[in-house]
């Protein structure tokens, strides 16, 4: 088995199509969780401000989530007019996933920044919406960053379901492998979405070290 | 558009035979149902152990975190070609991808037993087993069974997929629309699939109120109240549990 | 709250162009011709096979496999997607006109040639065909006599095949008329892939439609039912493309690769992909450069 695994990976031609597959998975999963925190932020934001807003969201953000993914996949193209081949289905779908994940976060967050710290910034002079991006958004990174880590992960196991629509990064390695009978592609597959969930969750970790350096201060962190 | 989707729902021909809605709905379910007795059969008793005795915990955190991002698609073609048949490698590999969430939801739940519950309930002379049923099981339950609510989620999702090796389920409309490219029976798959994952975490919410201890319910609300202003890490890891406990349900 | 709008506006504004971004032009510009493939072994290898003529001839090519099924790909190539795709000319035909009876490999070709939508053409077909054939296992061959589908007809009442999703909107009347066949039930597997294979093996299905190119017929043994009253039309390999995409010396590359294709050439391919699990690209490659490429 391991001998066919080598077999495979040592061929040039399935060096490429793999190296291909990987990016494109990379894209499919990097792109969404951009996305989704970009939309999750603003959305937070409203959350945390108006109780029925709160209400409403939190709500939409349940019933996203228990919707498969393969569903949404497929629904997308009908409901806005896309490609149905097209990477943007998949993007979608998964920034919405992402979305839906990281609103609770964010107003999780938000209402966890202490009173008086809100207090004194607005004491110092600082309107709402800088006191938002100076004050508030910074010290809510180390929940923000959980969250993401999670849709991360997720986004990155996800994106594989999309070669039953023909855009699926590593996913194709499934579908190929499976029609021939042949293990080594699916082994590699699975092996290569481990790693780049790994890879990208140290990557996050690192990067909430580097956004919070007051955590490192107390060194309990 | 959606026209076309309501008569293909209620087009009566898509209601009779192997094909039609009740049967493909009930074999969903029974899939998802199985596997789930088996997650729970497995990932319980698990999780409680660990959680207990505090053995093993950071072996089994990193492996359920290692699992949720195994990929559904990979997992489920890899076994039907190992195993040859498809409902035995589906309903493995649905089992395997429902047992992380329950196990982590249990033994979280046990972890998340308050310090000083447990140290009381070892000054009051409770043996090993009376703690674990009379003081971390009730505790445990809000979380076992957010967990059991993921487990289900991903399941539905899942099985969904597996019709790609030959399951039968709402998968099939999804899939075999999508051959033809006959959107309103894709979308109508899709449709009862997500109406299926949420009818079922509803019911499961519903559970989950009936079953939760009232006790832990009550304190869960003044601890709420008089939260006034908590520390930003320790949020940081109930956010990290809650985010644990509602990820990875979509296969 | 008008700068929280703005910014709100903003955001939005870098989600949409981000959206409107996606990692690959799906329309393929800047003249690239894209070459798709259904989701099966051999589609992907005439895929390969196109890809590599084209180049050759000069043209800059992209390649997307595994895209779906004829339904699927015939759409891409409509809204531009793709430029090229692998096709069959019998069910390509079915596809397009639905009550067409031609049967034979010139008449197929021909009625399809009139009635491929306007926006698309087909280029000239191979020699090479791969046909639908329904297969049983040897032993249920033995044990009911079964050699064509005249046998098969009287017999379907007892069978279940094992077929692709859509055999059944395609075939299911065809057979009735034609050999009084109904099945008592025709259970969805793959297109003639390992789950349909494995369906029959275990004896879940008895009966299974297959392609006379797969590789499985004769690893496993499988004995290929006739087909005397032609229900399966011809099924030469034939390029799908759009109208106008491909200059003349583009088309020309792609025609002398298909008179070099026969059903004898493809079957030795397929099964370099499928049982020596070669990569697709270099079986390609190989085939090409001995024919001059």
């Amino acid at each position: 088995m391991l001998g066919d695994i080598v077999q495979y990976l040592s061929d040039p031609f399935n060096q490429d199509r793999i190296l291909g597959y990987l990016g494109e998975h990379l894209q499919l999963s990097l792109l969404p969780l951009v996305i989704g925190l970009a939309a999750a932020i603003p959305l937070g934001w409203l959350a945390s401000r108006t109780r029925s807003l709160r209400l409403t969201l939190m709500g939409t953000a349940n019933v996203v989530y228990t919707i498969p993914s393969l569903a949404l996949f497929v629904v997308l193209p009908g409901l806005i007019g896309t490609q149905i081949t097209a990477p943007i289905n998949v993007i979608l779908a998964l920034s919405i996933y992402t979305a839906a994940l990281l609103v609770r976060p964010v107003v999780d967050a938000l209402d966890a920044v202490p009173g008086h710290v809100i207090a004194a910034a607005t004491a110092m002079g600082y309107r709402p919406l800088r006191r938002f991006f100076a004050v508030e958004l910074p010290l809510s990174v180390p929940v923000l960053a959980a969250g993401v880590r999670v849709a991360s992960v997720s986004n990155i196991s996800l994106v594989s379901v999309g070669a039953l629509i023909g855009t699926g990064g590593l996913g194709a390695l499934f579908t190929g492998g499976f029609q021939i009978r042949y293990l080594p592609p699916i082994i590699v597959g699975i092996a290569l979405t481990l790693l780049l969930a790994l890879v990208m969750d140290l990557l996050l970790v690192g990067l909430r070290r580097a956004l919070t350096p007051w955590s490192r201060v107390g060194g309990a962190h | 558009m959606l026209q076309e989707i309501l008569s293909w729902l209620t087009d009566p021909a898509h209601w009779s035979g192997p094909d039609g809605i009740p049967h493909r709905l009930l074999e969903h379910l029974g899939y998802t149902v199985v596997a789930a007795l088996a997650a729970i059969a497995i990932g319980v008793p698990l999780g409680l152990f660990v959680g207990h005795t505090g053995r093993g915990g950071l072996a089994l955190v990193g492996l359920t975190n290692g699992m949720r991002a195994l990929p559904t698609l990979g997992l489920v073609t890899f076994l039907f070609l190992v195993l040859g048949s498809t409902q035995t490698s589906t309903l493995i590999a649905l089992v395997v991808l429902a047992v992380p969430p329950v196990l982590a939801g249990t033994y979280a739940g046990v972890q998340d037993t308050p310090r000083g519950v447990v140290d009381a309930a070892q000054g009051m002379g409770m043996t090993g087993w009376q703690r674990l049923w009379r003081v971390e099981v009730p505790n445990a339950t809000p979380l076992l069974l957010g967990g059991i609510r993921n487990a289900v989620l991903q399941l539905v999702a899942t099985t969904t997929v597996a019709a790609f090796v030959g399951l039968g389920g709402l998968g099939r409309y999804v899939l075999d629309g999508l051959r033809v490219y006959a959107y309103p029976k894709v979308a109508a798959g899709a449709l009862l699939v997500a109406a299926l994952a949420v009818v079922l975490d509803l019911l499961l919410a519903g559970l989950q109120r009936v079953i939760v201890p009232r006790g832990l319910r009550l304190a869960a609300v003044t601890r709420r109240r008089g939260g006034v202003a908590r520390e930003p890490e320790r949020v940081g890891t109930d956010v990290v549990a809650g985010a644990v406990a509602r990820e990875g349900a979509n296969g | 709250m008008r700068r929280t709008l703005a910014v709100v506006g903003a955001i939005a504004a870098l989600v949409l162009t981000a959206c409107g971004d996606p990692t690959k032009g799906g329309a393929g510009g800047g003249g690239a011709i894209v070459v798709g493939s259904a989701d099966f072994a051999e589609n992907e290898l005439l895929m390969e096979l196109y890809a590599g003529a084209l180049r050759s001839a000069g043209a800059q090519v992209e390649t997307k496999p595994r895209i779906g099924s004829r339904e699927v790909l015939v759409r891409a190539l409509q809204d531009g997607s793709l430029t090229v795709v692998p096709e069959y000319t019998g069910n390509l035909l079915n596809y397009f006109d639905k009550d067409n009876a031609a049967t034979k490999p010139d008449d197929v070709y021909g009625s399809l040639e009139q009635k491929v939508p306007s926006g698309l053409a087909v280029l000239d077909k191979s020699p090479a065909e791969d046909k639908d054939v329904l297969v049983v296992t040897k032993e249920t061959a033995e044990q009911q006599g079964l050699r064509s589908m005249d046998d098969l007809g009287p017999k379907c009442g007892q069978l279940v095949l094992g077929a692709a999703g859509e055999w059944k909107s395609r075939w299911a009347e065809r057979i009735k008329t034609l050999y009084g066949c109904e099945f008592s039930e025709i259970r969805t597997t793959d297109a003639g892939g390992p789950v349909t294979v494995d369906a029959l093996k275990s004896g879940q299905v008895q009966v299974a439609n297959l392609f006379t190119t797969a590789s499985a017929i004769d690893e496993n043994g499988f004995v290929k039912l006739d087909d005397p009253k032609q229900m399966y039309p011809a099924q030469n390999v034939v390029p799908l493309v759009r109208r106008d995409a491909l200059d003349d010396k583009a088309k020309q590359a792609v025609n002398n690769l298909s008179a070099k294709l026969t059903t004898y050439k493809l079957t030795e391919l397929v099964k370099r992909v499928e049982v020596d699990k070669e990569p697709a690209p270099r079986v390609a490659q190989e085939f090409l450069k001995n024919n001059g490429y």
